[in-house]
């Protein structure tokens, strides 16, 4: 078996496991670090925003044009009476861009350019885009960006619980910051097809977190009953246990997406593909960072606070003091306690909850877990 | 405790051959649906197949912001299309999008400038009076306009299917003039004269002018009055070309020459007097179907105060006229919709137009009259031409990246689930194939075009496909872990994987629904495509790979854990013994499962 699965195993027995919960204060301490640079090279650099955003048009020649990009330069620079830029793209055609024209004007330019570098208009690719649409497309985003986030809190309220919903709502916000963030810091250009990328990572990113508070949900669902572990412990075994499943997914979820990027930037050079794919494996990566290390121990901290967790906390540390004072061997059982292998007890009653199982189901307290398995 | 279970196991173990059955017989039937109307490609969108995109926006006049609702949008629309395929622009469509924007889109061939100044501009509405009107075409065509009335003019008003009357004299109008139009043969379209031979055509427009049916002030000296004429003379509205360019860039104030369709779907050419009323003056129009008079489905207009002032003049001149001059031409782009006649002043300031209309026609000029009355103006927002090479190599690239996707998704899930990625592989063929052949049948059906944002959505939808599968095996390999047999493992993890998949399907397609309601443009069509793939995604697992994974459950290559079939207990580190010697109930664990199973 490869490797992952044995690690997957061990995981899942809580052989090994990292502390997420624990340390988290750490990485809120990164995530703050990186939200912090995010807004301030997106308040000192700005966004690049592409044409699409300014108003202007985008001319694409057909391929292997014989044309210099300089030649080309000064004659969509003379053709428009507004700054140029062109660039040479991997094919040999040729990508004029030129801010500030308005739609009327975009066919004049287009029909001196196309005698300029003597090539049938017709053959020139068009993109013209009035000055108000790229607003209205980040208008449109916004508005959905908000929609969304209302009703994903609302729905995740309901189908886990506030804290939950509140702790994801963040995991978003800090993984839409980092995208935006490194397109202000790198300086890729902003178009629609990396609004439709963020837009997306919209989903994904709850994906993932979704996926772990599922198990988190079910593994605490019985969590008052036991006095094994604290909250934060189970919310630690709950990521550990997904950890496999979201390295995986956040892996699958990635290979389409650099395919669409080798191909994108590769091949096309530019355009939709490659801005669509790099918004996304920028905040896909963000995303499932996000759900591990920020929602998750997130979730813990606001749940500890509640006064239930509080005097079950107590009641744990309680008896942990109460085994060690027993026993040589006690405490160091009690240090390990996530992660021992007899930790399934009555963790696993929680773990392996009878949620899922039919009502009709008897369950309670008095149902020896073990005979489950 | 376990017996329940059990029963739940039988039944949900009995299943998988009836959702493979529910799921095979859905694909047969959807791919012959896909034969079966022809339609075996999706329809590409202007990006992928080259042509011109036009995206307008809707600006509303000043302080009337509540200009723009689906009424008056749905009204630019039909008119746009009008104009555009007025062109003789083959399948070029007109769709509004969001709450303001509308999108034209013109596939490659066409003459896309055209195109462009036709919905760039605002369409123009006029009424007109008709100075004279003849059939145009290959029949009609060289005959000059007959001065001749006599007869004919009978014969026009026994078909005639048109006539506006005073709305408060409705009945006075139908028993004056009702009888002919109600035994009219002809059915009356926008177009209501439904003259077959010559009509009176008056050749003189200046005395026309002088009728007094047109308050042209100077335009009609003759000079232009000869000009007008030979315009006439030689217009062949059966020509396309010729049509587009009948009276272009008349003004409102000159005499003007137009075409229009009859009701027998006839082209008929008209010499129209200046503009009596501005389509501005409508204030609103609609259909109605008027049961008191019997006339049917009829179309009411109200004028604004100007306009009524407007329309009782002409219609007061036109009553005392001989037919056609006692006609007046509704006249959108140029395009004569409608011609009907009157047969007295009306002075309400309402006006209804009747005719044998069918609900639809009603509706459709009821449309275009309060299509003047629009208090929007459209902007050209974004214009994107796509030669059909690009498009080409965009689709390819496309198709490649997707490829290269699945191809490398496919190999990790080989890599990591070795045997169990066999039915993750099948799971996505069939999604992959079910998404095609839905999309192909979307085009025909709503009008779904494949474009570049919508492949870039399947593609990332295999990450998300594939997802749902690593929930469950995940599950199932935990509870292996745990120290159960293949059988019950897989039922034991299908509910609580079921439950994840179903909670986070959920929140992806709630992203793809808020993005395809809200946004517009490209986002939108992405938007789709990740909402249609997600919601295959729960159809698969639910009724492909679940059963599917219970029946290979079955297999002895994945039932004794075979080193190759992802599921070796050894390999994923199941450790009953381990645990079954720890505590006491353990050895209950034994033959609780070959039970349930």
């Amino acid at each position: 078996m490869s490797k992952l699965g044995t690690l997957g195993a061990r995981l899942h027995h809580g052989e090994v496991g990292y502390d997420f919960v624990k340390n988290r204060k750490i990485w809120y301490g990164i995530s703050i670090l990186i939200t912090i640079t995010a807004i301030v090279g997106l308040a000192v650099r700005g966004l690049h925003m592409g044409i699409e955003f300014q108003g202007g048009a985008v001319f694409t020649t057909p391929k292997n044009m014989s044309a210099s990009v300089a030649q080309a330069e000064t004659w969509a620079e003379d053709a428009s009476g507004h700054d140029a830029i062109v660039q040479k793209l991997g094919d040999g055609s040729l990508r004029i861009q030129i801010s500030g024209t308005d739609t009327q004007q975009s066919d004049q330019i287009k029909e001196d350019l196309s005698q300029k570098l003597d090539v049938p208009a017709e053959k020139i690719n068009a993109d013209l885009v009035g000055p108000s649409w790229g607003d209205q497309i980040a208008n449109k985003a916004w508005q959905g960006l908000g929609i969304f986030m209302v009703l994903v809190v609302i729905y995740l309220a309901i189908a886990f619980e506030w804290r939950m919903a509140l702790a994801a709502f963040v995991a978003l916000v800090h993984d839409i910051t980092i995208t935006v963030g490194i397109y202000a810091l790198v300086g890729f250009e902003v178009t629609p097809g990396t609004v439709i990328g963020l837009l997306t990572i919209l989903g994904y990113s709850l994906y993932d977190t979704v996926v772990v508070f599922d198990s988190l949900k079910e593994q605490t669902k019985d969590i008052t009953k036991q006095t094994r572990w604290t909250y934060a412990e189970i919310a630690n075994r709950s990521i550990n246990s997904t950890l496999v499943r979201s390295i995986n997914t956040t892996v699958v979820a990635l290979l389409p997406v650099a395919g669409l990027l080798f191909i994108g930037g590769g091949v096309l050079g530019a355009g939709m593909l490659n801005d669509i794919s790099l918004s996304l494996f920028v905040g896909l990566a963000a995303g499932a960072y996000s759900s591990i290390f920020i929602a998750t121990p997130l979730v813990a901290d606001l749940k500890e606070a509640e006064p239930q967790m509080k005097s079950l906390k107590k009641r744990v540390l309680a008896k942990r003091a109460q085994a060690s004072a027993k026993g040589e061997e006690a405490p160091a059982a009690a240090d390990e306690a996530p992660y021992a292998e007899d930790g399934t007890d009555d963790a696993a009653a929680a773990v392996v909850g009878p949620r899922n199982q039919p009502t009709s189901r008897g369950r309670g307290r008095g149902r020896p877990s073990g005979k489950r398995r | 405790m376990v017996a329940p279970k059990k029963g739940k196991n039988a039944s949900a173990q009995s299943k998988p051959g009836r959702s493979l059955a529910l799921i095979l017989i859905a694909i047969v039937a959807l791919t012959g649906g896909m034969f079966a109307s022809g339609h075996t490609t999706p329809r590409l969108g202007i990006d992928l197949a080259g042509g011109t995109s036009i995206t307008l926006r809707a600006v509303p006049e000043a302080g009337q912001e509540s200009a723009i609702n689906k009424t008056n949008m749905d009204t630019a629309v039909e008119i746009m299309n009008r104009r555009v395929n007025g062109l003789g622009v083959s399948e070029a469509e007109v769709q509004t999008q969001g709450d303001r924007n509308i999108i034209v889109n013109i596939p490659k061939g066409t003459n896309s400038k055209e195109a462009r100044q036709q919905v760039g501009t605002t369409a123009k509405l006029y009424f007109r009076p008709v100075l004279a009107t003849e059939l145009s075409g290959a029949n009609a065509t060289g005959t000059p306009s007959a001065s001749e009335t006599g007869g004919a003019s009978d014969k026009a008003t026994d078909k005639a299917t048109d006539k506006a009357t005073d709305k408060d004299k409705a009945t006075d109008g139908d028993k004056a003039s009702g009888t002919p139009s109600d035994s009219a043969s002809a059915s009356a379209t926008t177009q209501g004269r439904a003259a077959s031979d010559a009509l009176k055509a008056d050749p003189s427009p200046s005395a026309t002018s002088s009728d007094g049916a047109s308050p042209s002030p100077s335009a009609s000296g003759d000079d232009s009055a000869a000009k007008l004429q030979q315009q006439y003379a030689v217009l062949d509205c059966t020509d396309e070309n010729a049509r587009a360019k009948a009276g272009d860039g008349a003004k409102p104030s000159e005499q003007t020459v137009a075409c229009g369709q009859n009701s027998q779907g006839q082209w008929q050419k008209y010499i129209l007097g200046a503009a009596a009323v501005d389509g501005t003056e409508v204030d609103e129009a609609e259909a109605v179907y008027n049961t008191q008079s019997g006339a049917g489905w009829t179309v009411t207009m109200k004028f604004t105060d100007e306009g009524s002032k407007k329309f009782a003049d002409i219609t007061g001149k036109l009553a005392k006229n001989q037919s056609p001059q006692n006609q007046f031409a509704i006249v959108l782009d140029n395009e004569v919709v409608s011609d009907p006649y009157v047969s007295q002043a009306l002075t309400g300031g309402s006006a209804e137009i009747s005719g044998s209309f069918d609900q639809e026609e009603a509706q459709s000029l009821a449309n275009m009259l309060s299509y003047g009355a629009l208090p929007l103006t459209f902007k050209e927002d974004s214009v994107t031409t796509v030669t059909a090479a690009l498009g080409g190599e965009q689709l390819k690239a496309g198709l490649i990246a997707g490829a290269i996707g699945l191809a490398l998704v496919v190999l990790y899930l080989l890599f990591y689930y070795r045997g169990l990625s066999f039915i993750a592989v099948c799971s996505l063929l069939v999604s992959a194939g079910l998404t095609y052949v839905i999309m192909a049948l979307l085009g025909p059906t709503i009008g779904f075009a494949l474009n570049l944002p919508a492949v870039c959505g399947a593609i990332v939808a295999i990450g998300i496909t594939a997802d749902s599968f690593i929930v469950y095996f995940e599950r199932v390999r935990d509870e292996i872990r745990e120290g159960r047999t293949l059988r019950p493992a897989v039922e034991r993890a299908w509910p609580r994987a079921r439950r994840t998949i179903l909670v986070s399907d959920f929140v992806s397609f709630l992203a793809a629904a808020v993005l395809f309601v809200v946004t517009v443009g490209k986002v939108q069509g992405f938007a789709f495509t990740l909402g249609l793939t997600t919601l295959l995604d729960v159809v698969v697992v639910f009724l492909f790979t679940k059963p599917l994974l219970t029946l290979m459950a079955r297999r002895k290559f994945f039932a004794s854990g075979h080193k190759w079939s992802g599921l070796d207990p050894k390999a994923l580190g199941a450790k009953p013994p381990l645990r079954r010697t720890r505590r006491p109930s353990r050895p209950a664990a034994g033959p609780v499962d070959p039970k349930e199973a």
